[in-house]
């Protein structure tokens, strides 16, 4: 029986052999999965914002994806990953309403996703499949055992990335 | 700087005093509309942390309606209503004067329908802040969303995290007859409306 381990939103969650790491429903939020094939280690963020370089509270690290990606990567090289090793899925980044005037609010997801790429180039972990835009909700189960991540949706269908 | 996940009493009663006069106008035309009476009950304002959104608003999978709207002029941001769909299949059996089973797909003339009663409903909220702070505010069309519950409640949760790790929504509940609607309502506004909204309103009331 695999270990099922939730990760809210802002929130993230690393896990070892024989566990699962799910989200629900990842709207224009981004979902970051790193993991490490040899050691089976696997971690995933649900992050909010593309930036933390104008909040002013930045006490939830898991909020912004430049301070939740460093911190998930420490977290997995805690309990034993190897940084070189690590590669990246990444999944989310909707746009929920479709109008065009929602400017702020329509560019979230993108900005989110985009910010995300490049956090992880700068890191230099290659991504090596992603599930982003669209205007839908996913759910996320992350699979420690073969780094199998399963994208979920109401109208969309499932599947495997 | 208004901190949201440490708001005074005092911004919360005016959140509840926004909310009251809001439902009461929002009763109000709603009776009009479908010619019975509609009730509310005092509304209720929630401040959840981001990590209890899912746990608190039900299933996360579950599907929600999400309907937005833009605010402009003086108050900028927008606002958020939403209904669960069970909720959604009421108003539709109060404004069609029909039956629906509880396992009806929403058409898109009931869809239209409901973005009409958001309208009324965000119209209804907003004059109760116009009222209250002679602020000028208009609001785009409506926008309609039917996702799962997380997906649609990132939209303004995303936005209270720029300023924050709590989001804060009206808690309304209308009755007509036996049948109940609850409804949330989201006042998003950007960081800067938020603090003149606050600071205004706190002289007044």
């Amino acid at each position: 029986m695999k270990k099922v381990i939730k990760v809210g939103m802002a929130d993230l969650q690393v896990a070892c052999s024989n566990c699962v790491l799910t989200t629900y429903g990842l709207g224009s939020c981004v979902g970051v999965a790193l993991y490490d094939h040899q050691k089976k280690i696997i971690g995933l963020a649900h992050i909010m914002l593309p930036s933390s370089k104008k909040a002013k509270n930045k006490s939830n690290a898991a909020k912004f994806v430049d301070t939740a990606v460093d911190k998930l990567l420490k977290e997995m090289i805690n309990i034993g990953a190897s940084r070189e090793r690590v590669t990246a899925k990444l999944v989310g980044g909707s746009q929920m309403f479709s109008s065009a005037y929602l400017c702020d609010i329509s560019k979230i997801g993108h900005n989110n996703v985009l910010s995300a790429k490049k956090k992880l180039e700068d890191l230099d972990i290659t991504v090596v499949s992603e599930d982003t835009g669209g205007n839908y909700g996913r759910t996320l189960e992350f699979n420690s055992d073969d780094g199998n991540l399963i994208v979920k949706t109401i109208e969309h269908g499932i599947k495997q990335i | 700087m208004t901190q949201i996940d440490d708001l005074s009493q005092k911004q919360i009663d005016i959140l509840r005093e926004i909310g009251t006069i809001g439902s009461g106008n929002a009763a109000t035309s709603l009776s009009k509309l479908i010619n019975k009476e509609v009730v509310m009950n005092v509304p209720k304002v929630n401040i959840l942390k981001f990590d209890k959104v899912n746990e608190i608003l039900g299933d996360p999978e579950a599907p929600l309606i999400g309907i937005l709207f833009t605010l402009n002029v003086d108050l900028k941001g927008c606002i958020m209503i939403t209904l669960k769909l069970d909720a959604a299949r009421s108003l539709v059996e109060m404004l069609f004067n029909k039956k629906v089973s509880k396992d009806h797909k929403l058409t898109e003339d009931e869809l239209s329908a409901l973005k009409e009663i958001g309208n009324i409903l965000a119209g209804s909220y907003l004059s109760a802040i116009s009222y209250l702070t002679k602020f000028e505010i208009i609001h785009s069309v409506p926008d309609i969303a039917i996702d799962m519950a997380g997906s649609i409640l990132s939209v303004p949760a995303i936005q209270f995290g720029k300023i924050g790790d709590s989001t804060i929504y009206i808690e309304t509940e209308f009755y007509e007859g036996k049948k109940k609607v609850v409804g949330d309502f989201f006042l998003i506004p950007d960081i800067d409306s938020f603090d003149k909204l606050f600071k205004t309103l706190e002289v007044m009331i």
